[in-house]
């Protein structure tokens, strides 16, 4: 593969403030290659939102550039699917319809992607689902249609913005053993952004860890851990090592506020 | 069983409170001018509905409700979103506007009057004017409200702003618009009874005019009753539209919710 997915080189954003200016991103540089999923953790205020931003083309850069599969970022694309951490579905939208809303907006033709949208909330268990309305279903499941519906046009990418960081402890867990099924069987290129240490050791190939004010990038970190991982793996000291490293660098930086 | 009791108990509460009324203006000899029974009520309404006399003047009445109601409402549609969806009219017009509501526009009915004529045009005008600002305002905030997730998952589709605005400002503007709609209804009847006091030859307003120069006071309660009783049924007709069409909004469903259990 010649191309990565993702390439970012020192990316800056300012936000400028009645006082002054905040660095949300100071100089930032990674890649991710294509298939890898990468998680990205860092305390609220790291700029971790506003890096996701910025890759889905919703905020331009101070300085810097960024690049998804070879072409500058200049505005929303279509390769892309984006999950945010509200499940923001249209309440006068039944499932099927909210899943199929990016082939509205793009103009594909339901017809054709009818099937697609079948199969697809199969496999994330929402099959009988399809005819009911947003608010008849849990916060879980409504999760899983946003996923669905940042699958249903195809995108080579999926970025998620701490998509299951509404959701409760039990929730969660079964979320990421869902997005971890969805994604051996998909193989696309994820990129993840959490708050949650064993979240991200637990979904990721490979961990970037930030820090706040200036938002950094301070380690990166490659999880050595076999797929396909269950819930267990928590428990084992390789997890535990990998947690305790990252959540080390925090304490290092200051970058937790106590 | 609760139920029929509940209806059992509000008809005899009913017919309580109307035996009342009879048993004091009777005991206390109350003349007719001042408070009349409600038996002579019921006569007057009869008479009027027996006649003809009053099913003209209310298909009259009706009719300029109506024809205000839908031509406020679309004006104050369409200048609401002209409004929501472009500065440069908002800064021009705003002004003008925030001006105008501040104004209680039955105080303009005169006016409109003596412009219009005594026929239905100045009616259905003066309805329209009055039920013409909640359309205008809730349109306007209803469009502004998109929540900012929602728009960013749209931008990030991708989508034009006018799809943006079909796809997502419309739709979820719509339950600020049925509130409006719910309001403007019963505005159109104000405007258009307030235009027939002013001057007018037909409806029910001009005819509770005249009956109060003739002293006519069960005429007049009589005409209160069916006045009530067309507010009521306009009302459930945009609550019907309404339930169709919000199904899907929150405080709806709370609403229905609360009208299942019988609250």
């Amino acid at each position: 593969m010649a191309t990565e997915a993702i390439s970012v080189r020192s990316l800056s954003k300012l936000y400028s403030t009645r006082d002054g200016g905040v660095t949300a991103l100071e100089r930032i540089s990674f890649a991710v290659e294509e298939g890898e999923f990468v998680a990205v953790v860092g305390p609220s205020g790291c700029g971790k939102s506003t890096l996701l931003k910025i890759l889905a083309g919703l905020l331009a850069p101070s300085a810097g550039d960024a690049y998804l599969r070879g072409t500058a970022i200049v505005g929303p694309r279509r390769d892309i699917g984006v999950v945010f951490q509200a499940p923001v579905l249209f309440p006068w939208r039944t499932v099927l319809d909210n899943v199929l809303l990016p082939i509205d907006v793009q103009g594909l033709g339901r017809d054709r992607y009818l099937t697609v949208a079948l199969d697809l909330l199969a496999l994330v268990g929402l099959r009988e689902f399809e005819r009911r309305y947003p608010w008849e279903l849990s916060g879980g499941m409504q999760q899983r249609v946003a996923i669905t519906r940042a699958l249903i046009h195809d995108p080579a990418m999926l970025l998620m913005d701490e998509p299951f960081g509404a959701l409760d402890a039990m929730t969660r867990e079964h979320m990421n053993l869902e997005l971890q099924r969805i994604w051996l069987g998909k193989k696309k290129t994820v990129f993840f952004i959490t708050h949650s240490i064993p979240e991200a050791v637990f979904l990721a190939d490979r961990v970037l860890v930030m820090t706040p004010r200036p938002g950094r990038i301070v380690d990166d970190l490659r999880i050595k851990l076999p797929r396909t991982r269950a819930l267990d793996l928590m428990t084992t000291p390789e997890f535990g090592e990998y947690t305790r490293h990252i959540r080390g660098l925090f304490n290092v930086k200051g970058g937790l506020d106590a | 069983m609760r139920n029929t009791r509940n209806v059992v108990l509000s008809v005899l509460l009913f017919c309580a409170s109307i035996g009342f009324w009879e048993g004091v203006v009777r005991l206390f000899e109350i003349p007719a001018f001042i408070l009349p029974p409600p038996s002579q009520v019921a006569l007057a309404l009869w008479r009027g509905f027996s006649s003809g006399l009053y099913p003209e003047h209310l298909y009259h009445t009706l009719l300029e409700t109506m024809l205000g109601f839908i031509a406020g409402s679309a004006l104050g549609l369409v200048l609401g979103t002209a409004v929501a969806l472009s500065r440069p009219i908002e800064f021009f017009l705003y002004p003008y506007i925030v001006m105008f509501q501040s104004l209680p526009k039955v105080a303009l009915a005169p006016l409109i009057v003596v412009w219009f004529g005594l026929g239905l045009t100045s009616k259905v005008i003066n309805a329209a004017l009055i039920a013409f600002f909640p359309l205008l305002v809730n349109t306007m905030v209803g469009l502004r409200s998109a929540d900012e997730e929602r728009v960013n998952l749209m931008r990030s589709l991708a989508a034009s702003e006018r799809q943006i605005f079909w796809m997502l400002r419309l739709p979820n503007a719509l339950p600020f618009v049925m509130a409006g709609l719910d309001v403007a209804m019963i505005f159109a009847l104000i405007g258009a009874i307030v235009a027939e006091f002013v001057g007018a030859q037909k409806g029910l307003g001009m005819l509770i005019q005249s009956m109060n120069f003739n002293m006519d006071v069960s005429g007049q309660f009589s005409i209160l009753l069916i006045l009530s009783v067309v507010g009521l049924i306009l009302n459930r007709g945009v609550m019907m539209i309404r339930k169709r069409v919000l199904f899907w909004d929150p405080s709806e469903k709370e609403r229905i919710e609360r009208e299942r259990i019988g609250a």
